[in-house]
C-alpha cells in the first residue's frame, strides 16, 4: 500500500516535469489534430478529444477530457456552436487559463472561414440549427487552408523561439496543399450537379466547393432522426428526382440509409467525413482523396 | 508558387471578412448573459397520502419530500450566466414554486467563479450546490428520476446548497484527479443555523475518473460533509405531524459519501444506445441534543445517530430517444435516544415517537422504475413508478408523468 502511495503522489508531483518541452493541444475534432501535425510535427504532443465514430454534437464532459483540457498550451476546436454542449463545461472544470476563450491559444477554426447557411430565423422548431451557420467546415480544402494559417501563426507565438520553424513548415503545408487541391479539383470535375441525398447537412462545404447538388436529407431537420413518415415522402420525391448516391458520415446511423439504398438504385456510402473516418482517411490528404474516390466510384 | 502566393492573399482577405462578420453575426453570447428557462410540471398520484409521508430514523428537512398530488408545477428556473469579464464567470438560478402560502421566489444558486486561477486549482463563491457526492451538484431537471434517491431525501434535504467558498484542484495527469473542500455557513439542512463567521459546514472531496477503451467512462468519488448543526428543525414537504410538534438538533452532523459512475456507449456514441450505472453509499453519525416541543412543553433529548443507506440504478438508452431505469433504495437508522429532561411531558414513549428520531422497525426502501421520452436536447417526458416503503412494511404505490422544457441557450453536457 505505501508502495502504491508513492507511486501516485511521484506521479502527481514528477508529471508536470516528465513532459517534454513541446506544445500540448487539445484539438475537439480529428481534422484539426491532423492539421496541428502538420504544421508542428514533433513539437505537438496533440490529444484528439472526439474519434470519427463520435458525433461532436454529442459529446459529454467526460473526466478523461477535463484531465487533458487540464494541461493543454493550445485548443484547437471547431466552433460556431458545434462543441456549445461540452466544450464550456470543459472550460471551466479544467482549471486551465491559459487556453480560455478570448486568449490566443484558443482557436475557433469556424471564426476564421466564411460561413454557409448562416439561418435568417433561429427557432428551435426548425430542429438543431446553428445561429453561426453549419459548422462542418473541415470538407472544403479551401477553409484547410484558412484554419493552417491561423494555426500556425499561432503556434508561432506561443514559442517565439521556433517561429522560423512553423513559418517553413506552413510554406510547405500551403504549398503541397495547393498541388492537392488543383489535383482534386480536376479529378472531382465529372462531380459537378452529381445529384445526392445526405444523412445530415454535413457535406455543404464539400458541396460548395465541387458544386454536388444536395436534393434532400434523411433527417426531416437537422439534428433529428430520420422518421418513417419523411422516408416515404423522400422515395416520392426520389422517383421524380433521383439522386446517384446517399451518403452518411460514420457516426450516422446506417438504417435510414440502408431503407432508402433497399428501395432505390441509389448507391449507399459511408463517407470518411473527418481523418480516420475509414482506412484511407489516414490523414487531411487522404480526407479528401477518400471522398472523393467513393463518390467517383458511386457514379460508374 | 504564383498560384501559392494568390490563394494565401485570398485566404487573409477571406479571415479578414469572417471576423469582421463576426461581430455582426448572432454567436451564443450575443446573448450576454446566457439566459435559459426550465418548465417542469407533473401529475402524480399516491395510495397513501404525501401529506403524511415521514422516514423514520431520520429528521427530515430541506426540500425532502414527495411532490404533491395530483396536477402540479414542480418548479420552473431561470437561470443566466456569462463570463463577467476576464477574471470571473457568473451564474444564478432563480427558482419559482408554489405552496399553500402563494409563489416562493428563490435564489437557488448564485455563484462566481474565477477564470484565472494558475496550476490547475478552480474556485467558487456565492451560493451553489455542494460537490459533495454525485447527484448532488445536478439541478433536478437533470436528474434520472423525477425524484431524488432516499439518501438524498434522507441525509441533504433532497439536496444541499448553501453560502460560501469552494477551492479544489486538478491534477496535471492523464488519470482525472480532482481534490475540493468548501466552507459553508450552513444556514441549511443537515446544518441549523449559521453562527460563526467561517461557517458551520466544512466538506471534503476527492474525485477520479477515466476512460476504459473508447466505450466506457467511468468517475469515483469520496466525499466528506461535516456539520455542526445548531437549532437544526425538520422541515421537509411532508411533515409527519400536523398538530404543531416540533424538533430541533444542535450537535455535530458527520457524513460520509463514497459515489461510483459508469457510461457505455457503443464507441462512445451514445446517440443510439448508452447505458449509466450510477451508485452513492452514505453513512453518517450525529450526536447530540434534540429540543422537542409540542403544546408548550419541551422536552431535551439525548441523540447519538449512526445511519446509512444507498442507492444503485441504472438507465438504458435502447433506442434513440428512449430510454428505460430502474433504482433500489435502502436505508438504516441506528439511534440512540434518551430523554434527558421531561419538560413537563408525562409519556416518555410518545415523546420519543414523535421527536422524528427514533429508529424503525426495518428498513426504508423503495424500487423506482421509470421510462422517459427525449425528442431532443430542449425537452423530456418522463414516467415513473415507485414502489415505496419509506415506512418499511407499509407499500405506497405512487405514479408520475412529468415534463422537463428547456428554453434558451443550449445546456450542458455534463458527465
Amino acid at each position: 500500500m505505501k508502495h502504491v502511495i508513492a507511486v501516485v503522489i511521484s506521479t502527481l508531483v514528477l508529471l508536470p516535469a516528465a513532459v517534454p518541452a513541446s506544445v500540448r493541444v487539445f484539438s475537439c475534432e480529428p481534422e484539426w489534430a491532423s492539421l496541428v501535425t502538420e504544421l508542428a510535427g514533433e513539437r505537438a504532443d496533440v490529444f484528439t478529444a472526439t474519434t470519427p465514430r463520435q458525433d461532436p454534437h454529442y459529446i459529454q464532459a467526460r473526466p478523461s477530457l477535463i484531465a487533458q483540457l487540464r494541461n493543454a498550451d493550445l485548443l484547437v476546436c471547431t466552433g460556431a456552436g458545434l462543441e456549445a454542449g461540452w466544450l464550456p463545461v470543459l472550460l471551466r472544470r479544467a482549471g486551465n487559463p491559459r487556453v480560455q476563450p478570448g486568449t490566443e491559444r484558443y482557436i475557433q477554426a469556424a471564426d476564421h472561414v466564411p460561413m454557409l447557411d448562416v439561418p435568417q430565423r433561429l427557432d428551435r422548431s426548425e430542429g438543431d440549427i446553428h445561429a453561426e451557420g453549419n459548422p462542418h467546415i473541415q470538407l472544403d480544402p479551401r477553409n484547410i487552408a484558412r484554419v493552417a494559417k491561423v494555426v500556425a501563426e499561432r503556434l508561432a507565438v506561443i514559442e517565439p523561439d521556433h517561429s522560423d520553424y512553423y513559418r517553413s513548415r506552413l510554406e510547405d503545408f500551403q504549398q503541397r496543399w495547393q498541388a492537392a487541391m488543383q489535383h482534386w479539383e480536376q479529378r472531382a470535375a465529372p462531380l459537378r450537379d452529381m445529384p445526392i441525398v445526405v444523412h445530415h447537412p454535413s457535406w455543404t462545404y464539400f458541396n460548395h466547393w465541387l458544386g454536388l447538388r444536395q436534393i434532400a436529407t434523411l433527417e426531416p431537420r437537422p439534428g433529428v432522426a430520420p422518421g418513417s413518415r419523411h422516408l416515404s415522402q423522400l422515395l416520392a420525391t426520389l422517383q421524380e428526382t433521383p439522386a446517384l448516391a446517399v451518403i452518411r458520415a460514420p457516426y450516422q446511423d446506417a438504417q435510414a440509409s440502408q431503407w432508402l439504398a433497399s428501395r432505390t438504385s441509389i448507391a449507399m456510402i459511408e463517407m470518411p467525413f473527418t481523418v480516420g473516418g475509414n482506412a484511407q482517411a489516414s490523414d487531411l490528404f487522404g480526407l479528401f482523396e477518400a471522398s472523393i474516390d467513393l463518390l467517383l466510384d458511386a457514379q460508374r | 508558387m504564383n498560384q501559392c502566393f494568390k490563394s494565401g492573399l485570398a485566404a487573409v482577405a477571406l479571415s479578414a471578412f469572417s471576423l469582421a462578420e463576426a461581430g455582426t453575426a448572432a454567436f451564443s453570447n450575443a446573448f450576454n448573459p446566457a439566459l435559459s428557462v426550465i418548465l417542469q410540471g407533473s401529475v402524480n398520484s399516491y395510495s397513501r397520502d404525501p401529506d403524511a409521508y415521514a422516514l423514520p430514523g431520520f429528521q427530515l428537512g430541506g426540500e425532502a419530500g414527495p411532490v404533491p398530488e395530483g396536477f402540479t408545477l414542480d418548479e420552473s428556473e431561470i437561470t443566466a450566466s456569462a463570463n463577467v469579464d476576464h477574471l470571473f464567470y457568473a451564474e444564478t438560478t432563480i427558482g419559482l414554486h408554489e405552496d399553500e402560502d402563494g409563489t416562493e421566489v428563490e435564489i437557488e444558486q448564485a455563484f462566481v467563479q474565477p477564470l484565472q486561477l494558475p496550476v490547475g486549482l478552480g474556485g467558487r463563491f456565492g451560493r451553489f450546490y455542494s460537490g459533495v457526492g454525485y447527484l448532488n451538484r445536478f439541478h433536478s431537471h437533470a436528474w434520472d428520476f423525477h425524484d431524488e434517491p432516499l439518501v438524498y431525501r434522507a441525509f441533504l434535504g433532497a439536496q444541499y446548497r448553501d453560502d460560501g467558498v469552494r477551492l479544489s484542484w486538478t491534477a496535471p495527469s492523464d488519470l482525472y484527479v480532482m481534490l475540493g473542500g468548501e466552507t459553508l455557513a450552513g444556514n441549511r439542512f443537515p446544518a441549523g443555523q449559521s453562527q460563526s463567521v467561517t461557517g458551520e459546514v466544512q466538506t471534503l472531496f476527492a474525485k477520479i475518473g477515466g476512460d476504459v477503451g473508447m466505450s466506457h467512462a467511468w468517475q469515483a468519488g469520496i466525499s466528506g460533509l461535516f456539520a455542526d448543526a445548531r437549532d437544526r428543525e425538520g422541515g421537509g414537504h411532508g411533515h409527519g405531524d400536523a398538530d404543531g410538534a416540533a424538533s430541533a438538533f444542535s450537535g455535530d452532523s458527520d457524513l460520509l459519501i463514497a459515489e461510483v459512475l459508469w457510461k457505455w456507449a457503443p464507441d462512445g456514441n451514445p446517440r443510439q444506445r448508452n447505458l449509466i450505472l450510477q451508485g452513492e453509499y452514505f453513512y453518517r453519525e450525529e450526536r447530540g441534543d434534540v429540543m422537542f416541543a409540542e403544546a408548550g412543553n419541551e422536552a431535551l433529548l439525548d441523540y447519538d445517530g449512526e445511519q446509512q443507506g444507498w442507492y444503485a440504478q441504472v438507465v438504458y438508452q435502447f433506442m434513440p430517444y428512449w430510454r428505460a431505469g430502474v433504482r433500489y433504495d435502502w436505508l438504516e437508522s441506528d439511534n440512540r435516544l434518551r430523554i434527558s429532561d421531561p419538560g413537563g411531558f408525562t409519556d416518555p414513549d410518545e415523546v420519543l415517537e414523535e421527536s422524528g428520531f427514533s429508529d424503525a422497525d426495518g428498513n426504508p426502501e423503495r424500487w423506482s422504475l421509470m421510462l422517459d421520452w427525449t425528442p431532443s436536447e430542449f425537452s423530456r417526458v418522463r414516467a415513473q413508478y415507485n414502489r415505496d416503503e419509506s415506512l418499511p412494511g407499509v407499500t405506497d404505490n405512487q405514479w408520475s408523468l412529468q415534463y422537463i422544457m428547456s428554453l434558451g441557450s443550449h445546456g450542458a453536457h455534463e458527465f
